[in-house]
């Protein structure tokens, strides 16, 4: 057996992705966090140990006195956006996921239907927000019909930069992120577990709550995990379709470092990357993610 | 039971057609708006058909100079591609046995995808900041010619950019090959060993042909998320801006459908790869038999 010490190990092929994560990924989180504690003035960043990035964030927010501060505000506004756009991503995704596993009888069909749904992915989600402009302008087709048809009688300003637009443009984008980890887990679904339960007289509905949606809990946290992350730390989308009137935190810290006060911007995105991790730690908890592939 | 065509199958299909429209249709709007006369606007109705707004559009028109981060983003895309396919095969491999560190890389992939893309590009531009503070100090403190008289910057398309776009295409070239190599029948490979086969010659030979159609998708979400990727790039280009990054400039500035024009070839150049991708993963299937 000596030769096979030898033998370089296939470990060694992991190195240069190894090398990838340690620059570009490893070390960028490693300085956003020790830079969160530097000083800044308008031309450089100084190397320090203070807390102001921090005490400047949450200013005025445990005074409960005055109105609710910046940060809360924009974190409240976040947290509003992720719920809503978990809701409908998750009902959407799921019953998409539903049909393509349960309906579609011919894989070839399913597989079609599959990219079918996944080919917007690979497409330009810039030109998929902007896409809804004609549609939901003032004089876009929704104003239009609603106008013809008399249900409205002035063209309806909500309907495009604003929260809903906002909330739109996200299910429109990340609908998917809930499909593919649904179906999954709905494809590994024993087909004789669904007979059984209809033999033993269990309704459509009692087998889709008893059997199919405990048997999908990991690929619809899977997808939560993803969907909620990504709202999170959007501000492309939340600019976008806002019109750039509505706050998020990533917004807050591309301007910060488009003003270079780039340890408050590291501050920001120190206490951002927390609450996403707590987020998703709490959620991994129910599953082990690595089985599920 | 639940294959029967009831009602609820109906439904169903209703709904997945829906959803399929919800898809494809506002996109479908905004090509249908770019073929507008030269009297159209941003909403309908169209105003005559004609090609006007593409012609505007590669006559540079008001825009800026679209030709060159369209040449950017293909490059950079190309380039992200062959690494991405490069990298995550060879880890993809590693990965089938555990290894020093297998599961802190595993960590770390997963967590590539769901860290929030602007903390990634902050901390990527932070760090290349740092990297010319530091070269412009080597520079003066040992007299550096070179450095002192040409230096600028390190962040760059091809530095800075192309690594921020990895840690985005990288976590989905791995996760596929997990999932290849979860279903991989390692008996053709014992069988090739046993034959005498060296593990590159096993490899080549055998695994290779097994896994190509899989290298395709790979190489298919390599390019085309670096070629639309936005917010990780946004902080780490440099002085040359990608398609998406000038496209979201766009957004705020251009009132006329040139930006449906744009809209449509960006979309048809992706729809273009898609299509190729998908063509060459049946053909590798089939030749495969």
């Amino acid at each position: 057996m000596k030769f096979l010490k030898l033998k370089p190990s296939v470990g060694l092929l992991s190195i240069p992705y190894s090398l990838i994560f340690v620059f570009f990924f490893f070390i960028p989180l490693a300085l956003t966090f020790i830079i969160s504690f530097w000083d800044y003035n308008e031309y450089s960043i100084i190397p320090d140990f203070i807390f102001e990035n921090y005490s400047y964030i949450f200013k005025d927010c445990f005074n409960f006195q005055k109105d609710m501060c910046v940060t809360f505000k924009t974190y409240l506004s976040t947290f509003i956006f992720c719920f809503i756009t978990w809701f409908f991503t998750l009902i959407i995704g799921f019953f998409v996921a539903y049909f393509l596993a349960f309906y579609v009888n011919s894989v070839t069909w399913q597989i079609a239907l599959f990219l079918l749904c996944t080919i917007p992915f690979w497409t330009s989600n810039v030109i998929r927000m902007i896409s809804w402009i004609p549609l939901l302008g003032r004089n876009g087709l929704v104003n239009d019909f609603l106008l013809s048809t008399g249900i409205i009688d002035a063209p309806q300003e909500w309907l495009l930069y604003s929260g809903f637009s906002i909330v739109l443009a996200f299910v429109h984008l990340y609908t998917l992120f809930m499909i593919v980890p649904i179906f999954n887990s709905m494809m590994r679904i024993d087909k004789s577990i669904i007979e059984a339960a209809y033999d033993n007289g269990a309704n459509g509905l009692q087998i889709l709550w008893n059997v199919i949606i405990p048997l999908c809990k990991p690929g619809i946290v899977i997808g939560s995990i993803f969907v909620i992350t990504v709202v999170m730390g959007d501000f492309i989308t939340i600019g976008i379709m806002g019109g750039q009137q509505i706050p998020s935190i990533g917004k807050i810290i591309y301007v910060e470092m488009s003003y270079l006060q780039l340890p408050a911007a590291a501050a920001n995105a120190v206490i951002l990357l927390a609450l996403t991790l707590l987020i998703i730690w709490i959620m991994t908890k129910m599953i082990d993610i690595r089985k599920e592939l | 039971m639940l294959n029967k065509k009831n009602k609820t199958y109906y439904i169903c299909v209703f709904f997945f057609c829906l959803f399929v429209l919800f898809l494809y249709g506002p996109t479908f709007t905004i090509v249908l708006l770019s073929f507008q006369g030269p009297d159209g606007g941003l909403t309908f109705p169209l105003n005559g058909v004609s090609t006007y707004w593409f012609k505007e559009l590669w006559r540079g028109g008001s825009v800026v100079d679209i030709g060159s981060a369209f040449e950017r983003s293909m490059i950079l895309g190309v380039i992200v591609m062959v690494l991405t396919v490069i990298l995550s095969v060879s880890a993809g491999l590693a990965f089938r046995k555990k290894f020093w560190g297998s599961d802190t890389l595993f960590f770390a992939t997963v967590a590539s995808l769901i860290v929030p893309s602007i903390v990634l590009s902050l901390g990527v531009a932070l760090q290349f900041r740092l990297l010319d503070d530091f070269t412009k100090w080597l520079g003066t403190t040992f007299d550096i010619n070179y450095i002192n008289e040409s230096f600028q910057t390190t962040l760059g398309m091809f530095t800075s950019g192309l690594g921020a776009q990895l840690t985005w295409t990288l976590p989905f070239g791995l996760l596929i090959m997990f999932a290849v190599f979860n279903r991989f029948d390692k008996s053709y490979e014992e069988a090739a060993r046993d034959l005498g086969a060296t593990p590159w010659k096993t490899f080549k030979e055998v695994v290779f042909p097994l896994i190509a159609p899989s290298i395709i998708g790979i190489a298919l979400f390599g390019f085309t998320l670096s070629y639309d990727e936005l917010a990780r790039s946004s902080q780490v280009m440099g002085a040359g801006n990608t398609l998406p990054l000038e496209l979201r400039g766009l957004t705020t500035t251009v009132t006329t459908p040139v930006i449906y024009a744009l809209g449509t070839v960006t979309t048809f150049v992706s729809f273009s790869v898609i299509g190729i991708s998908i063509a060459c993963y049946i053909w590798l299937k089939r030749k495969r038999g």
